[in-house]
């Protein structure tokens, strides 16, 4: 390809690269939306603070300090590697080539200091994705060989691990073929005109290790390598991009927003429903009902589908990166029963996908007569298991809160759909009879207090 | 002790002779009701008395908090159960309580704000510790659990629900035994399988049953003592360890039960 042709189709590329991915990110954001209201806004310093710590910092990740320093590295190699990616679209957009370098005046020292640090950290991202490999195949960890990560999540998962590795992979073919040509030109080899392009830059350390595998080719096939990993990596970036928002890697973006927006009263209190006291203000106080501003009854109680959710419910659903931390320390999993706190975040997200798929091809109004409680999704028999430990909100690296949600659809099983188990309805009876969760009269509270005495006389 | 009368006032008591009292000791259903947890409330009541400490019960007045209700997912009846809990409270101008139970102790702390009740609400767990660093308590009889080995279950309610896990490890720290955890404590800690309302119903099919895992776990550390701060993980750790058929050697005691224990109340 001719320079000039080479700058088009870049531009084009990148255009739609990052116009497909913005069209997704709207539907999400639509998506997120579809949950009801909940004021969040407020207390900006301590989200600030919790956001950087919890998401930027991952604080929680270092429970486990092996794991935490592979991901770490993926983290930071990943991100920082690709402020490299800036180079390259500028190079791209101005047909240049290595542009910091070549035009933008940056002095040869520095320049391969930068690339060198790139490369280190790129074989660190690649040392650690194969770690993440054999760990999620080989060490029998059980949260990642789980029912819940089936077909799709479980691709997923080695998707993206192996995606990354071709990545770097191409960061450091990339350097070694323009060493490799540059070693050519240097010794006044090669066409002259391409000479004035692969100028030396100092040795880039790590990929020139893979130059003996290269010495074979002459200059037109190192050219042609050289542009092949070139456009591998920014195209691979475009796709990864497009990529991780049907993935659990979405939490590479979402883990700020959700760390931002997550709570901040102790993890033991449920939101109030103020629809309720409303209800109850007007029973014990009817005047006041008919005077005051009558607000309208809300639709329903607690949740059935997900739009009955919070957007923050939402959020955490999309969110979700699908580890397993949370199901792997839930009493209820690890006792055998059919809750798994990481399936009600999954559950969740697919069913959302499904409404917003049903809104772009069949309309707003369209209902498909499904719902989040269903035996296609979350399933009742999931519900009743929860002991409302806490365990899976406090081990989410993010910040998920998958106890809010199952409150949300308890809530609704019991005040719309009266369905309680059969002790659960005795207890409610009792609390409303004695004020006593168990059949005991209120007016024998205080016989302990005999026993008491009767001990001490 | 047996020379004093124990005295158990209730806020109506002593509002008709004119007083209120420092605290409210909100002893709550299952220090009420269950047998077993009575005597946790008797150790908690004795250790007040002993130290002289001004309280008063509601008694008879006295309401579920709501708790289970809430948490099966019958927010209408929590909210009813609860309106009534804070008239009553406000009524008798209640600034402090301290309760035996985690579970209210939640609740009462951070659900009735939004409902208009707002107190100073202390876990028991939490209490003992002060007075121990206010030189307050003393347990001088901590020779009794000379040698023994004490594990601490935590509870839900106090620990991850409201990051208390280290008042009630103070507290058994003033004992003369050796304190050891089980595999999964503190934040990590594994559930009683009570909570949520799990208390009043069947669990789901699975393997085994949580409190059973549990006590596998403290089973694990040899303990001779598990140490609990909540009545329902009272009540499921008893019963995992008699289905064990370890009763004889091994006792689940309240934090109270063992300071009162401690000073031969
Ligand atoms: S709160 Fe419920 S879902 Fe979460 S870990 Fe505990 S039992 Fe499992
Ligand atoms: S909710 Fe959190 S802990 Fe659970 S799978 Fe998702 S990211 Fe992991």
């Amino acid at each position: 390809m001719t320079g000039i042709i080479q700058q088009i189709v870049f531009v084009i590329v990148l255009i739609g690269g990052i116009t497909i991915f913005s069209l997704k990110m709207k539907k999400i954001i639509r998506n997120i939306k579809l949950g009801k209201d909940l004021d969040l806004s407020g207390n900006t310093g301590q989200r600030i603070k919790k956001m950087l710590l919890i998401a930027f910092g991952q604080k929680k990740m270092f429970k486990n300090l092996i794991p935490a320093f592979f991901h770490l590295l993926i983290y930071i190699g990943f991100i920082i590697i690709n402020i490299e990616i800036l180079e390259i679209i500028l190079d791209g957009i101005l047909g240049k080539h290595r542009i910091f370098f070549s035009d933008l005046g940056m002095n040869a020292t520095l320049y391969s200091f930068i690339i060198n640090t790139f490369e280190f950290l790129a074989l660190g991202v690649i040392i650690a994705c194969v770690a993440f490999l054999i760990r999620r195949h080989f060490l029998g960890i059980k949260r990642f060989q789980h029912s819940d990560l089936k077909r799709w999540p479980k691709l997923d998962a080695d998707i993206i691990l192996y995606v990354e590795i071709v990545l770097m992979g191409c960061f450091l073919f990339w350097n070694a073929s323009d060493q490799s040509l540059q070693k050519i030109y240097a010794s006044g080899g090669g066409t002259p005109e391409n000479a004035a392009i692969y100028v030396e830059t100092g040795t880039f350390y790590l990929s020139s290790l893979l130059m003996p595998l290269l010495s074979g080719m002459g200059e037109g096939s190192l050219i042609l390598l050289e542009r092949t990993m070139w456009w591998g990596h920014i195209v691979g970036i475009l796709i990864f991009l497009n990529y991780i928002p049907y993935s659990k890697h979405f939490h590479i973006m979402m883990a700020f927003p959700n760390t931002y927006f997550s709570r901040l009263q102790p993890q033991g209190e449920i939101y109030n429903m103020p629809e309720i006291t409303r209800e109850i203000e007007m029973m014990m106080n009817p005047d006041a009902a008919q005077s005051g501003e009558e607000a309208p009854p809300p639709s329903k109680f607690g949740a059935k589908d997900v739009t009955d959710l919070n957007w923050k419910n939402l959020l955490d659903a999309y969110s979700c990166t699908e580890c397993g931390r949370c199901t792997a320390a839930c009493p209820a999993n690890q006792t055998g029963k059919l809750l798994s706190p990481r399936k009600i975040m999954m559950d969740t997200r697919d069913r959302l996908e499904e409404i917003g798929n049903n809104i772009d091809k069949k309309g707003a109004d369209f209902e498909d007569g499904k719902s989040l409680v269903s035996d296609e999704y979350i399933t009742e028999e999931e519900l009743r298991a929860c002991t409302t430990c806490n365990a899976c909100v406090e081990e989410c690296p993010i910040n998920i809160n998958p106890l809010d949600i199952i409150y949300e659809l308890r809530r609704n099983l019991i005040m719309e759909e009266s369905k309680a188990p059969g002790e659960w309805n005795s207890m409610f009876t009792n609390i409303e009879n004695n004020a006593a969760p168990w059949q005991f009269s209120q007016q024998d509270r205080l016989k302990w207090k005999d026993d008491l005495n009767d001990e001490n006389k | 002790m047996s020379e004093d009368k124990m005295t158990v006032p209730t806020m109506a008591e002593l509002l008709a002779k004119g007083e209120k009292p420092e605290i409210l000791f909100w002893v709550g259903c299952a220090g009420s009701f269950d047998q077993r947890a009575q005597k946790i409330t008797i150790a908690f009541v004795k250790i007040l008395n002993k130290l002289k400490i001004p309280f008063a019960v509601l008694g008879t007045e006295e309401s579920c908090t709501g708790d289970p209700a809430r948490r099966a997912g019958n927010e209408f009846l929590f909210q009813m159960t609860a309106k009534t809990n804070i008239e009553v409270l406000n009524a008798y101008e209640v600034q402090k309580i301290v309760t035996t139970c985690p579970h209210c102790f939640n609740t009462l702390k951070n659900e009735y704000p939004a409902l208009g009740g707002n107190y100073d609400v202390v876990h028991h767990s939490t209490f003992l510790q002060m007075l121990i660093n206010e030189g307050k308590l003393k347990v001088e009889g901590g020779q009794a659990f000379k040698g023994k080995r004490i594990t601490f279950h935590d509870s839900c309610y106090l620990g991850r629900a409201n990051n208390i896990y280290e008042a009630p490890r103070e507290v058994l720290e003033t004992l003369d035994a050796e304190l050891t955890e089980m595999k999964s404590c503190k934040t990590k800690g594994l559930c009683c399988g009570a909570g949520g309302a799990q208390m009043f119903k069947e669990e789901e099919k699975g393997e085994i049953r949580v409190n059973q895992k549990r006590v596998n776990q403290a089973l694990e550390t040899k303990a001779d003592i598990i140490a609990a701060a909540c009545p329902f993980c009272m009540t499921m750790m008893t019963d995992g360890v008699k289905e064990k058929d370890k009763q004889e050697s091994v006792k689940v005691y309240d934090l109270a039960e063992l300071i009162a224990d401690a000073q031969n109340l």
